[in-house]
């Protein structure tokens, strides 16, 4: 079995390699291991014993038992690996095989590392795999079209400028209906904190703004959002391997924050838009640490509840079980400041199995959520592993303080019927906080 | 807080060069009659001071020192003083936005005005929309024609003129193609170029007779280059920043990508070879003779570089390039992760570092250098490398005489605006 009996039909993907031939083919295969990829990727390709220990680290793998084309290492060796075999001579069949494989079976999650002798970080290779399906044009549709949007408007939705102001005057207006004098303040220079987002907010999600502003104003925080281009933190140019459009929309969200001279950036609950900040754009532009230091909400909300600016009166009283989002704790390490925020907010919380940096991914990261409706049945069939794991807590709420992981979350949910309700950490905290500043 | 532009009609001249300390509201505490009052902005003069109030009747204007502005809108922010000193805002009423100048708003409304920016002589533009259609409007008067989106003003040496980057097609859902084929140019006063592109981004203008406007541009997903008027130049690259002509011979320089390196093209020929981590933020001195930018040499080690020679000493970030007058000499402002700000003039850091720091200042004769900086929470001003004994609660940056004799500090201590002339010679 491989990916050649799996294939699924995307616009793009056809489009693009009917436009192939070997010499794009092969350019794009020296740009990516000759260019960039340097010695990691030798070393690693070098180093890949084939033993399969990384087989059981993927939910892929995992959900899929007696398919080994879904191991870590069966997915490099589909693309990368097979790429270096060939020295970049693949069909154009092969690489619509690869992008397949790289955008929406791979959430880049970097569980298998933990689990390779070696270390392997078949994350690492494919987002190699991504680059060079990227220089080729073989992108999925639907997360091109946002890497599209970040390049021309600087944000993946195709947010208009007065689009995202009106939603913001929006939000606090609705807002005052409940705190009277709570102000959303735009470009207030000089503020302690700069509030940034994902533009799925202003998109569909409001009231994550409207609740945002609501714990600020309780808290009593010096903070502001931008009203200029660089308030969307996310990042699809990350995933699609574009990466001079991520340095470019990284290096716009870092001076806005300089611009308004605020000591730090806190950010909503996104996961891949964090790695953006602290691994991966700010690389990219020459920095080897952040320019600006980046607050995810996890520790935003850490601190407004162990400093006793947001007090909870009472807990919530229903058992939720907590989603580790790999790009926060994995990735970063928040997992005990995540928990510390949970038992803070709830009375009864049952730990998944397993959990913290042995995380099941959701799924949706990565990018994949965003190859939008062609792959979501990908999504959902690779994730049966995490579908066990929710059932086994027996739990009606989780709380899961990412976007994607959320979007990814509630498709395995409905689709394996397990009757759960997720929480974004700002859901809780608004709804338990005392609100002395209400109406 | 901006500082005043050496540039952009700021008459310094008629400013009150007196020495001394004087106070121009006893208290800039919210009024008790007003539900509230939002963030101070100080008049580049140091004469008056203005914030958004919300009135008892939830009606907003903006409070003036004791005064307010006459009328009262559904809304009012971006509260900002032009260089020359006049007040400005955005307003809404009766559910229309606009421009309010000295409280009187603009004839013109829209159904979306924001992000004022001023430009040369007096000019004033703000990105409007109406009917879902997207223009600048400068002074009052919006381009004839409008566009499915438009971004990114800039104004000519002049101030007589605005270009943007425009979207001149619309997208369906999803439309790969579309965008690909290219719908985004550059407008000038609101004629699109013929050309358009995949992207476009910050347009400038050649300042010497306002005719050329260069770009940078995305000429397919690989490729970037810069164009002038529409015409891409000859030459391609992993990818491109601002582009500056010189302000004496119109030579265009920009920032280009190539092989993972960055150099400085010159009219599309490599003039600082790519060997950079990084390079930004161009400028020309007035005479076109020093080319200078924010630089990375090695990976993760920022500085500022004139005609391609990095100055020694380096660090995580660097920002705020201040150039002197004669384009001779250079300040800036380095940092780690956004703490412990210092800053550095001629390549030397000065003494001292602070949690923020404002750009630097040069005096008009380009002897002396200012900034304001702030430790925890009390602001202050450096002066040739010494910090001032007065601090604020408040305070906004600097600005020196046009003899270079004296610095106007202009902050908040205790509640009260004051404003304050230092003559140089009586610093330290
Ligand atoms: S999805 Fe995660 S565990 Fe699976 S191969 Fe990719 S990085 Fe490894
Ligand atoms: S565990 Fe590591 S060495 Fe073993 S097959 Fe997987 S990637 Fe290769």
């Amino acid at each position: 079995m491989g990916i050649a009996d799996r294939r699924i039909e995307d616009g793009n993907l056809m489009q693009a390699v009917a436009k192939l031939t070997p010499e794009k083919i092969k350019a794009a295969y020296e740009l990516v291991t000759k260019g960039e990829a340097g010695a990691r990727l030798s070393t690693y390709y070098q180093s890949c014993m084939r033993c399969g220990m990384c087989a059981q680290a993927c939910h892929f793998s995992i959900s899929h038992p007696d398919d080994p084309s879904y191991t870590p290492v069966g997915k490099m060796d589909q693309t990368m690996w097979k790429l270096i075999r060939q020295k970049g001579e693949v069909t154009p069949d092969e690489v619509y095989g690869m992008a397949q494989i790289a955008y929406t079976e791979c959430n880049m999650c970097k569980r298998c590392v933990h689990y390779c002798p070696v270390g392997i970080d078949t994350g690492f290779i494919t987002s190699l795999v991504r680059r060079f399906c990227y220089r080729l044009g073989v992108v999925p549709t639907y997360i091109l079209d946002t890497a599209h949007s970040h390049s021309a408007v600087m944000n993946q939705m195709w947010v208009k400028q007065d689009e995202w102001i009106d939603s913001l005057i929006w939000q606090e207006d609705e807002a005052r209906g409940e705190f009277p004098n709570l102000r959303v303040p735009l470009e207030k220079e000089g503020a302690e904190i700069l509030y940034s987002v994902i533009a799925p907010e202003p998109k569909f999600r409001t009231q994550l703004i409207y609740q945002a502003a609501a714990i600020m104003h309780e808290a009593g925080l010096d903070w502001t959002m931008p009203a200029l281009p660089g308030w969307d933190n996310s990042d699809m140019c990350m995933f699609v391997g574009d990466s001079e459009m991520m340095g470019r929309l990284k290096r716009c969200h870092y001076e806005m924050a300089q611009r308004l001279k605020v000591k730090r950036i806190v950010m909503g609950e996104c996961g891949h838009a964090f790695r953006s900040v602290y691994d991966t754009g700010n690389r990219w532009l020459g920095f080897k640490d952040w320019p600006v230091p980046v607050v995810h909400s996890v520790e935003f909300f850490w601190e407004l509840l162990t400093t006793g600016k947001i007090k909870i009166p009472k807990k919530f009283d229903k058992p939720v079980t907590i989603h580790d989002p790999c790009n926060i704790t994995r990735g970063y390490g928040l997992m005990d400041k995540l928990r510390e925020v949970v038992h803070m907010l709830c009375d009864k919380v049952v730990e998944m199995s397993p959990n913290r940096e042995h995380t099941i991914c959701c799924c949706a990261g990565g990018g994949i959520i965003n190859c939008g409706p062609p792959f979501k049945s990908v999504r959902v069939a690779g994730n049966k592993a995490k579908a066990d794991q929710l059932a086994a807590t027996g739990v009606e709420y989780l709380v899961a303080p990412c976007h994607n992981c959320h979007g990814g979350l509630e498709d395995i949910i409905g689709h394996y019927k397990l009757g759960m309700h997720t929480k974004f950490l700002g859901d809780l905290i608004y709804q338990l906080m005392e609100k002395t500043r209400a109406e | 807080m901006g500082s005043p532009d050496r540039e952009s009609g700021t008459s310094a001249n008629n400013w009150d060069w007196e020495k001394g300390k004087r106070t121009i509201v006893q208290s800039i505490a919210p009024k008790e009659e007003d539900l509230w009052q939002e963030e101070a902005y100080a008049a580049p003069d140091g004469e008056s001071f203005a914030a958004v109030v919300r009135l008892e009747d939830e009606s907003f204007t903006l409070r003036v020192n004791d005064g307010r502005w006459e009328e009262t809108f559904e809304k009012v922010w971006y509260p900002r003083f032009a260089p020359d000193g006049r007040l400005t805002a955005l307003v809404m009423a009766d559910d229309e936005w606009t421009v309010a100048v000295d409280g009187e708003a603009w004839e013109e409304r829209f159904a979306f005005a924001w992000a004022t920016t001023f430009g040369p002589n007096g000019a004033i533009a703000a990105s409007v929309q109406q009917d879902m259609r997207y223009a600048c409007c400068l002074n009052g008067a919006p381009w004839e024609n409008m566009y499915e989106n438009a971004q990114d003003y800039c104004f000519s040496a002049d101030g007589k003129k605005t270009a943007g980057v425009v979207q001149v097609k619309s997208l369906k859902q999803a439309d790969l193609d579309g965008f690909r084929s290219g719908i985004f140019t550059v407008a000038v006063d609101g004629e699109a170029w013929d050309q358009s592109f995949m992207n476009v981004w910050t347009p400038v203008f050649d300042g010497r007779d306002n005719e050329r406007v260069a770009a940078q541009a995305r000429l397919n997903a690989y490729d970037y280059t810069i164009v002038v008027n529409g015409e891409p130049w000859a030459a391609t690259y992993n990818c491109v920043w601002e582009p500056v002509f010189n302000p004496a011979t119109g030579v265009l320089a920009a920032p280009v990508r190539q092989g993972g390196r960055w150099g400085v093209a010159f009219d599309a020929a490599m003039n600082w070879p790519a060997s950079l981590y990084q390079c930004w933020g161009l400028q020309w001195s007035r005479d076109g003779k020093n080319l200078w930018a924010v630089v990375a040499p090695e990976y993760g080690k920022f500085t500022v570089a004139c005609n391609n020679k990095p100055w020694a000493a380096t660090f995580p970030v660097v920002t705020e390039l201040a150039l002197s007058p004669d384009g001779t000499r250079a300040a800036a402002l380095a940092c780690h992760a956004n703490k412990d700000y210092k800053v550095v003039v001629d390549g030397k850091p000065w003494q001292g570092s602070w949690d923020m720091a404002w750009q630097p200042v040069f005096s008009p004769d380009g002897a002396h250098v200012a900034a304001l900086v702030e430790k925890g929470g009390k602001k202050t001003y450096l002066v040739n490398n010494l910090p001032l004994d007065e601090s604020f609660t408040e305070a906004w940056t600097p600005a020196f005489s046009p003899d270079s004799s004296s610095l106007l500090l202009r902050g908040v201590q205790n509640n009260a605006l004051v404003r304050v002339v230092l003559p140089l010679k009586d610093i330290h």
